[in-house]
């Protein structure tokens, strides 16, 4: 193996390891948004891993790098934005939280009709 | 096939395996912002399992797949999140 190839596997490994550990957390942790915290953020370290460990191995065409920094750039804009606008839209149609939630700051300040924060 | 690509190969497995439990969440998940959230990870898994692809291969045209997939993605969640705040009531 070429050091390029090793130095691929090892971003990549790094990649798949933060989406598995995001994945586990879907899977186990106990409400919505703590589920949304797993995915939102382990998420979208792991796959700008594995995409860095793409455009380092294709570092010889700068093309493919370009595109890679491109879509880590997109993921990183995009991730935020989604995971808060569904969190908003769960907690605005009621979806409870866990019961250990002790300063639930949110409860009771949504303006049901306006959706605005009072 | 060399030894950097059956290492591709077992991060690929692993993938896919954690992809599972992403489709559990989204078969299971009680309530719908929970199958949202899990289809948000499997386009995820899904862009990371064409990129390590990609690189085992050097079948480059699929890049441009991953733009299009990654855009569909951001999307979807973006539509479904609207769809279940205002369409509520």
């Amino acid at each position: 193996m070429t050091p390029l190839e090793i130095l691929t596997l090892l971003i990549t490994l790094v990649g798949v390891f933060f989406i598995v550990v995001s994945s586990i957390g879907l899977v186990r942790l106990p409400d919505l948004y703590t589920r949304v915290h797993a995915g939102g953020k382990s998420g979208t370290l792991g796959i700008i891993g594995v995409l860095l460990g793409a455009g380092i191995f294709f570092i010889s065409d700068l093309r493919i790098v370009f595109k890679m920094l491109l879509l880590i750039a997109f993921f990183f804009i995009t991730a935020p934005v989604a995971a808060h606008m569904l969190d908003r839209a769960a907690f605005l149609t009621g979806v409870k939280p866990m019961e250990d939630t002790t300063p639930n700051e949110l409860a009771g300040r949504y303006d049901p009709e306006t959706r605005q924060l009072s | 096939m060399s030894a950097f690509q059956s290492g591709m190969a077992i991060l690929m497995l692993v993938m896919s395996l954690s992809l599972g439990a992403a489709v559990w969440r989204l078969l299971r998940g009680p309530s719908i912002p929970d199958r949202v959230v899990a289809f948000d990870l499997i386009i995820i898994h899904l862009v990371g399992l064409i990129t390590m692809f990609v690189v085992t291969t050097g079948e480059l045209v699929l890049l441009d797949t991953l733009i299009v997939i990654s855009v569909l993605g951001f999307l979807g969640t973006v539509a479904i999140a609207r769809l279940i705040e205002e369409g509520r009531s």
